[in-house]
């Protein structure tokens, strides 16, 4: 990643703008053509600097109110083979193996997005057969402090 | 709750993974839509008025341009959530930060250049309200693939 593609994702990161020609302003900017901001989007892609480009979306405003961390108690020797299995469901958005800590035991994380609890608990649910892991907790976020997402 | 038509969700549901990258994207997306640059324009603006698209940019892989990033889980008092969360919001390199109603009840996300500017914010953020932050790296990433199935 050079200086441009830098700038490019600073002048991005935020949002691009709803005009017929997005990116002509920060081409203008950065004194190469509208194609070149393009291609190096592109590439930075490919480079799987960027996972992608599109939309985020306020889920809670569309009625996506169910957020759950669902976390889990892995043995060690499980977590590659059980990791693998969760990343499968479509449902779940994020995947992650983490430690554990003093007061905290679950290794495991996934997230899933719903309209209710009661999907977000049953999909939990159908994991948990699935792996055979039983101890695992669903929580719940009730309030966004932040959500900007990873910004350079 | 925003109201949606089917025209709305197809447009949500194509821009998180399928934003056209082109010199005219909303041309393109009305396009494979069926309604006119403009109608997608307006659309869009009005989505993003109303909080439903935040922002349509790029979703940065801090492993990929350098970087790491962490999960961190701490136990505020009820009366001091919103202050603690207020602190843990002023820095840049926080990403996501909510509120779960459990034993560790504010969880949130830090991601920065490098390991020991993570270790820096959570030093200074126990020293600013004396509380025990737990702090989870990934070891492992399984999957990252949000996309909203809007209905």
């Amino acid at each position: 990643m050079d200086d441009i593609d830098e700038k490019i994702i600073r002048l991005t990161q935020n949002g691009i703008p709803l005009k017929r020609s997005p990116f002509a302003e920060i081409a203008g900017e950065l004194g190469i053509s509208e194609q070149e901001v393009i291609d190096r989007l592109k590439k930075m892609k490919e480079r799987e600097e960027i996972r992608r480009f599109g939309a985020s979306i306020g889920h809670r405003d569309v009625g996506i109110v169910a957020n759950a961390m669902c976390v889990w108690n892995v043995p060690d020797e499980r977590t590659e083979e059980v990791g693998n299995i969760m990343a499968d469901f479509s449902e779940v958005t994020h995947c992650y193996e983490r430690p554990r800590a003093a007061g905290w035991d679950y290794n495991l994380f996934t997230m899933v997005h719903s309209y209710t609890k009661e999907d977000c608990e049953e999909v939990a649910a159908r994991i948990s057969e699935a792996t055979c892991i039983k101890d695992y907790k669903l929580l719940f976020s009730d309030r966004e402090f932040k959500k900007t997402g990873v910004r350079l | 709750m925003i109201s949606l038509d089917d025209t709305d969700k197809k447009i949500l549901n194509t821009i998180q993974l399928d934003f056209p990258l082109e010199t005219e994207p909303y041309q393109k997306l009305g396009e494979e839509l069926g309604i006119s640059e403009d109608e997608v324009i307006k659309r869009l603006d009005r989505l993003h008025a109303e909080g439903a698209v935040r922002k349509i940019g790029p979703v940065i892989n801090r492993k990929g341009v350098g970087g790491t990033s962490t999960l961190v889980a701490v136990t505020v008092p009820d009366e001091k959530v919103d202050e603690v969360a207020g602190y843990i919001n002023e820095y840049h390199e926080v990403s996501h930060n909510y509120h779960r109603p459990e034993r560790f009840n504010v969880w949130f996300t830090i991601s920065a250049p490098n390991r020991d500017r993570i270790d820096t914010i959570l030093e200074e953020l126990r020293e600013r309200t004396g509380l025990e932050f737990i702090d989870l790296p990934t070891k492992k990433l399984f999957k990252i693939g949000v996309r909203f199935d809007i209905r």
